[in-house]
């Protein structure tokens, strides 16, 4: 059998994979930014965690990412 | 940092932030390896070039089983344990599960027509991966109905538990049943059908869609622990206004 046989669905199953994967990485990336946004503005409404309270903490970590990501 | 220390979601979020880079540049590596070795892996006597599709349908079946089974352990953790982290697993693991599972049947479609002649039979294999899919998007609809978390939780971990019977189903249905798709040829009794210039590619490439797979359930875990404190401090808003 030729290499050149099935090449049509031979593509179409790698291009569905390549979409598959953009999805998903998109999916996570942007909901990571969207979830960091939103903490970053509840923080600056002066709405915090107890636990949080302290420097350091992962949540004050990531409102001052999103702070920073949305200065950029 | 022991493992149990992980439970804690402060610190499961510290180890995720600093693994996810890593586990993301290594997946690209080993992406770009196993395609390579794939490409030039040579063409089957009996298929020719169509089975380099089996490079892309068997890594996302095996994932889309495996994403069922740490779903099925994470249910447990949610049910007996009450593990805080064992709902965040479950959560953030269905969206993979199914797209990996999707992936699977277009795939396997595009791979029957030239093969078989048809894009799709109800045979007991095909049905019951789409079956699993079905379930996929019945736990994504059960996250998305019940507003409670920890409600959502106990409901999705019994459908979770209860859909795991079809696991074994998707294994063996190919041996119970006359399937028009092929019997167990990699994992089985008496080693790999598969030529090792064939099952090699083969293998790398499930280790990179496995690579794949943990990265975005990290990541996708650690979204899901920001999603709940943007909920408690919602919550804590709506408290202080009131």
């Amino acid at each position: 059998m030729e290499t050149t046989a099935h090449i049509d669905f031979i593509a179409a199953a790698y291009a569905a994979a390549v979409i598959v994967v953009a999805a998903l990485i998109a999916w996570v990336a942007l909901d990571h930014r969207a979830q960091l946004r939103k903490i970053a503005e509840l923080e600056m409404q002066g709405i915090t965690r107890r636990s949080a309270a302290a420097p350091g903490r992962p949540t004050e970590q990531a409102a001052e990412s999103a702070r920073e990501q949305a200065k950029a | 940092m022991a493992l149990l220390d992980l439970a804690n979601p402060s610190r499961f979020l510290k180890f995720a932030n600093s693994v996810v880079p890593w586990l993301a540049g290594v997946t690209v590596l080993v992406f770009g390896f196993a395609l390579q070795q794939a490409m030039v892996a040579p063409n089957d006597y009996q298929q020719g070039a169509t089975v380099k599709i089996m490079y892309l349908h068997v890594p996302s079946a095996w994932l889309g089983m495996l994403c069922w089974s740490l779903m099925s352990v994470a249910a447990l953790g949610t049910l007996v344990w009450r593990h805080p982290l064992a709902d965040v697993t479950a959560k953030a693991a269905a969206p993979i599960g199914a797209a990996f599972t999707l992936l699977c049947l277009v795939t396997g479609a595009l791979w029957g027509r030239p093969e078989w002649g048809t894009y799709w039979v109800w045979d007991a294999r095909l049905t019951s991966e789409l079956v699993l899919f079905l379930l996929y998007l019945a736990v994504i609809a059960l996250w998305r109905t019940v507003e409670d978390p920890s409600r959502a939780a106990r409901a999705v971990a019994v459908l979770t538990l209860v859909g795991a019977i079809d696991l074994p189903i998707i294994k063996f249905s190919v041996d119970w049943w006359n399937t028009l798709h092929q019997g167990a040829s990699v994992f089985r009794i008496g080693g790999s059908t598969i030529y090792p210039t064939i099952l090699m590619p083969l293998l790398f490439m499930t280790g990179a869609f496995t690579l794949l797979f943990v990265t975005l359930l990290l990541a996708a875990m650690r979204n899901e622990i920001l999603r709940r404190r943007v909920r408690t401090l919602q919550l804590m808003q709506a408290n202080a206004a009131s």
